[in-house]
Formats: C-alpha cells, sequence, structure tokens
C-alpha cells in the first residue's frame, strides 16, 4: 500500500482525476470549489494536460462539450450557484450522448446563498440538471479516500454510458483534510469512442455530435435509446452501504458528510439500546430503491438526514412504496447537524409506528 | 527547542507555511501555552485568502484563556472579504507578545509584504510549518519551493523550520518517526534550524512537541 498523504477533498478530486486519465479541466472559480480549480491550474502543465480558467461557467461547460465530443477525458467543477449556470451544457451534453465528469462541491442556496456546506441541490442534481428528458449519474462520496476511488469511477461510468457524471459534494467535504491513499482501482473495461470527432485521416466517415433533431421521430427513437441505457444503468452500478441495519427499527437515510454524521448518531443510538441502523446511498442517480424497498419489510421507519429541507424524503417513499413512515431532519443555508441533533431525533421516532 | 513558548523571543512571532500544514493549529498552541505561561499575548488572523479554516474560528476558546484575537472585522460572515483586522497595528504595538497566522503561500504572504518595516521594527521571529504528508509539499524540495516564495512576497527572513506532520486523527508514532528525515532534509536544503517535530498530544513520543488538535470536529 502506498504511503498515506493528508489531502483536501478539492484537491483529492483534482488528483484523482488526473491519475484517471483527465487531461482537460475547465472552469470558474468558486468557494468552496476553488482549491479544485487551483490544483488543476498547478498541477496539468507540469502532467501532460491543460487547466483553462474559462471567462464563465457557461463557457467552462461549452468547452467541456467540446472536448468530450473528441472522446479525451475532461473535467469541469464549480460550486451551486456556477452549476445552475452549467445546466443549458448539461442538458446538450446528455443530449450529445458523450462522457464527461462535473463537480459540484455544494454550498447554501437558493441564490447566491453563503459559502458554508450544503446538501440542498440535490434535487437539481438527480431530477433536472439540465431541461429535456434525461439523466446524469450521481455519485455521493463521503470521504477524501472514497473521493479517490469514486471520481476515477465517474470517468468509468459516464464513459461506458456515454453521459455525464457528477461528484457531488459538499463545502465541508471539499475543504476537510483527511489522509488519502490512490491505490489503484479495479480497472474497468471502457468500449472503444468509435463515436468520437478525433478526426478520421479520410478512412472512415465523418462523426457527427450533436443535439439538434428537428424530426420529432428521430429525437424519440433517440430518447428512447437513450433510456435503454438508463436502464442498464439502474440495474448494474447502483452502490450503496449498510450499517447495523440488519436488526435495525430506525433505519436513516443519508449520504455525503452527512452520512457520517448520521453514523456517529447511529453508534450512539445503539449505546441506548435503540436499534438504529444507516443506509448510505453512494449512487443518487441511479438511487439503490430495490435495497431500500427491502429494508422497509424488516424497519419500522426511515429518517432522511440531509444539509436540506428534505430533498431525498419522496425518493425513499417512492423506493418502499410508502409501506413505512418516513421522516426527515435537516439544517439547511450552510448549517450542519450535529450527532446530538440526529440521536434526539432518532430517540423521538424510534418508539413511534409500533 | 522544547516548548512553543520558546518560539516567541521577539515582540512578534509569526507562524507561515503552506496551505494544510497545520500552521493555524500551531499558532493557536503557541498563544495557548503563552497565556497558560501568564504571558500577555495576542493572535493576529492574517490568512486573507482561505475563509474556511483560519484563527477565527477559535476566538471564543482564545479569549477564554486570556488571549486577544486581532481578526478581520467580516471574518466568517458573508462578506468574508480579503482584509486586515481593524486593530492590526496592536501586533506591532500593543503590550507583551504578538502571533501572526499567515495564509499559506506568496498570496497569502503578501499581507506581510505590506507592513515589512513594521514587522522589522517590531523585531520579529518567523517560522516554517511543515508537513511531510500534505501532497504537493511533502518533498523538502517541494516545501522550500513555498518558503521561498513566501520569502519573496513578504520581504522577511525565517528562523528556523517546526515539523508539524500529521495525518489528522490518523497521526501516529510511526508517521511521526518517518517524517523527521524529510524536516531534516529541509532543514539543511534551507540553511534553517530544525527547531522540534511536533506530536498530537494523545501520543507519547520522545523529543516531541505535544500540540493539541483544535480544529472542528463534525463527527
Amino acid at each position: 500500500m502506498a504511503e498515506k498523504l493528508l489531502m483536501k477533498g478539492n484537491e483529492a478530486i483534482a488528483e484523482a482525476a488526473i491519475r484517471a486519465g483527465c487531461k482537460l479541466f475547465f472552469g470558474y472559480p468558486i468557494t468552496p470549489q476553488t482549491e479544485l480549480a487551483e490544483y488543476m491550474a498547478k498541477q496539468m502543465p507540469k502532467r501532460g494536460g491543460l487547466s483553462l480558467q474559462a471567462e464563465s461557467e457557461i463557457a467552462a461547460i461549452n468547452m467541456v462539450l467540446g472536448a468530450a465530443s473528441t472522446g479525451a477525458r475532461v473535467i469541469t467543477s464549480s460550486s451551486s450557484p456556477g452549476i445552475s449556470l452549467k445546466s443549458e451544457g448539461i442538458s446538450y451534453i446528455i443530449g450529445s450522448d458523450v462522457p464527461c465528469v462535473i463537480v459540484n462541491v455544494q454550498r447554501g442556496g437558493p441564490g447566491l446563498g453563503g459559502i458554508q456546506p450544503a446538501q440542498s441541490d440535490y434535487n437539481q442534481a438527480t431530477k433536472a440538471l439540465g431541461h429535456g428528458d434525461g439523466h446524469d449519474i450521481v455519485l455521493a462520496p463521503n470521504s477524501v479516500q472514497e473521493i479517490a476511488t469514486l471520481v476515477g469511477e465517474a470517468f468509468d461510468l459516464a464513459d461506458i454510458y456515454r453521459m455525464p457524471c457528477m461528484i457531488l459534494a459538499d463545502g465541508a467535504l471539499g475543504q476537510m483534510m483527511e489522509p488519502v491513499d490512490f491505490e489503484a482501482k479495479p480497472a474497468r473495461e471502457i468500449p472503444e469512442k468509435d463515436w468520437a470527432c478525433n478526426g478520421h485521416g479520410g478512412k472512415r466517415v465523418h462523426n457527427i455530435v450533436n443535439s439538434l433533431y428537428i424530426e420529432p421521430e428521430k429525437l424519440e427513437e433517440i430518447v428512447l435509446e437513450r433510456f435503454e441505457r438508463y436502464k442498464k444503468l439502474e440495474e448494474n452500478e447502483v452502490k450503496y452501504e449498510e450499517y447495523l441495519t440488519e436488526d435495525a427499527d430506525i433505519v436513516l437515510v443519508a449520504y455525503g458528510i452527512t452520512a457520517r454524521i448520521a453514523k456517529t448518531a447511529v453508534r450512539n443510538a445503539r449505546k441506548k439500546g435503540i436499534k438504529a441502523g444507516l443506509f448510505r446511498p453512494i449512487t443518487l442517480y441511479p438511487f439503490p430503491a430495490k435495497q431500500l424497498n427491502e429494508l422497509a419489510d424488516k424497519a419500522n421507519c426511515f429518517l432522511s438526514v440531509e444539509m436540506n429541507m428534505g430533498q431525498m424524503v419522496n425518493d425513499i417513499k417512492i423506493a418502499i412504496d410508502c409501506k413505512k413512515k418516513v421522516y426527515h431532519y435537516g439544517r439547511t443555508g450552510g448549517m450542519i447537524p450535529t450527532p446530538e441533533d440526529i440521536l434526539a431525533k432518532i430517540e423521538e421516532y424510534s418508539g413511534g409506528n409500533k | 527547542m522544547t516548548s512553543f513558548n520558546e518560539l516567541a523571543t521577539e515582540k512578534i512571532t509569526i507562524i507561515s507555511g503552506p496551505y494544510g500544514s497545520g500552521k493555524t493549529n500551531v499558532a493557536v498552541n503557541l498563544a495557548m501555552s503563552l497565556a497558560e505561561s501568564g504571558l500577555e499575548c495576542r493572535i493576529a488572523d492574517l490568512d486573507i485568502v482561505n475563509p474556511y479554516f483560519r484563527s477565527a474560528d477559535n476566538k471564543e476558546l482564545l479569549e477564554k484563556m486570556g488571549v486577544t484575537t486581532l481578526v478581520p472585522e467580516f471574518a466568517n460572515t458573508s462578506v468574508d472579504i480579503p482584509a486586515l483586522p481593524q486593530n492590526y497595528q496592536l501586533l506591532f504595538n500593543g503590550s507583551g507578545k504578538s502571533i501572526a497566522d499567515v495564509g499559506g503561500d506568496g498570496d497569502g504572504a503578501a499581507v506581510l509584504g505590506l507592513s515589512h518595516d513594521d514587522y522589522i521594527e517590531a523585531g520579529y521571529k518567523m517560522y516554517f510549518v511543515y508537513n511531510r504528508y500534505r501532497y504537493i509539499t511533502a518533498e523538502p524540495e517541494g516545501a522550500l519551493e513555498v518558503l521561498e516564495e513566501i520569502k519573496r512576497a513578504s520581504g522577511l527572513d525565517f528562523h528556523g523550520i517546526i515539523n508539524n506532520s500529521n495525518l489528522g486523527l490518523e497521526t501516529d508514532e510511526e508517521a511521526i518517526l518517518n517524517s523527521i528525515p524529510y524536516a531534516k532534509k529541509l532543514s539543511e536544503i534551507s540553511n534553517l534550524p530544525l527547531l522540534f517535530t511536533t506530536a498530537p498530544d494523545w501520543l507519547d513520543i520522545e523529543n516531541t512537541v505535544k500540540i493539541k488538535d483544535i480544529t472542528k470536529k463534525l463527527f
């Protein structure tokens, strides 16, 4: 095992991307993700890549579309308001079936909001990152170490399914420092990018990357084909972690940094004799619906813990067919829940629904 | 050296080093150590670059111990802008000792260059905090680059190196001991004395100075 190093989450995203063979970064600074852009600016030129500070987030995402069309591994990063600006470009990327990685180090919103950690872009990331029928893959790491493996996985998934993959982090994860070991991630087989516009040398027909289809019959056909790919993604790529859910009466559902706070709360609840467990979705899209549904046959109730006003609650309800009550506890605007706050909610709800 | 207090031989002690070396932790530990010895001191948060982790976070803890904190008026508010503390001059003319916690590269150190003459007039010692486990500045040569950058931007000289190598909560004896040859190498190539190696207060390691971890814990 390689020697561990101490890194900020933002730096680890950048380093993991470079190690995954990403040669291109297009971005625009915004707190709390700026270290990522800074790291890219310092490292990319030394490592055979290019880092460019675009004139705006909109310019950056369109550079990503162009670069991705050539089959190159490309990444962009921003924080909440910047992601909103990118949404048109992201829709074009979805509509063009090209892979890329997009990082959102979330901060409090709406509007300019604040600069402290939040998870209030859950709905935007999982439901409507851009207009039109389409999806992006959403991965939610919960530690600097998990960032190191999930960023590489994000590039692989993007390439395999030819779609954008988002790393949904938050200000705490981006800014905190933890030991990290960039162990080799198991290699995945990446299909040949025979669709890429990377020069045909007169030996094959032109490839065209495009998201405009004037004929509705054609557009529908393309969207349907895309949804076949989403189906495969949903069947094969769901990732999650369970902690003490086997005999749990109350199952907390939390992702990212909040899952770690919730884990401490679960541990403390167990010490008090309360059968609490934690279910942590790692892929937010595709959502681990089947696994949650199975849990709903055993548990009494669910408690969604998020740094927002309850954006994941409906996903849990749908996943479990409303078989059990789903409560929510959240802080928002940049406030972070404490293990004590969460434990109080566990105590309040674990007695109910018997 | 065997204690933080020995760093504060001059009016002003400047703690500088790359981002993530733990300089804020070192600066705050120095302030707490001076305060525990009954010495009057103040700490100035001069990190104008990164608004996320800074001395200002520990204002309450420090003031309780009798340490005056000089923090930018708007630190940790919606208008956390690159600004100096309003009572910045106390750093030079307040009674007792002063500690400056400075942002970790040439850009961060530009704030020192601004008052270069005042530091020389008041008398200062500037120390470089080294962490063997920070990615870009892990190698002594990489750390030296940042050290030189800070020197250029500040126009001030360094007087020693503090080996604060750590892996956060995963710091163990092996990590500390393994870091020492690298700190010595940095000392050699920078021509600066290695003053001491820190170790988190939960570890008992010979010839190290204990340091308290004052960063906020989320879980």
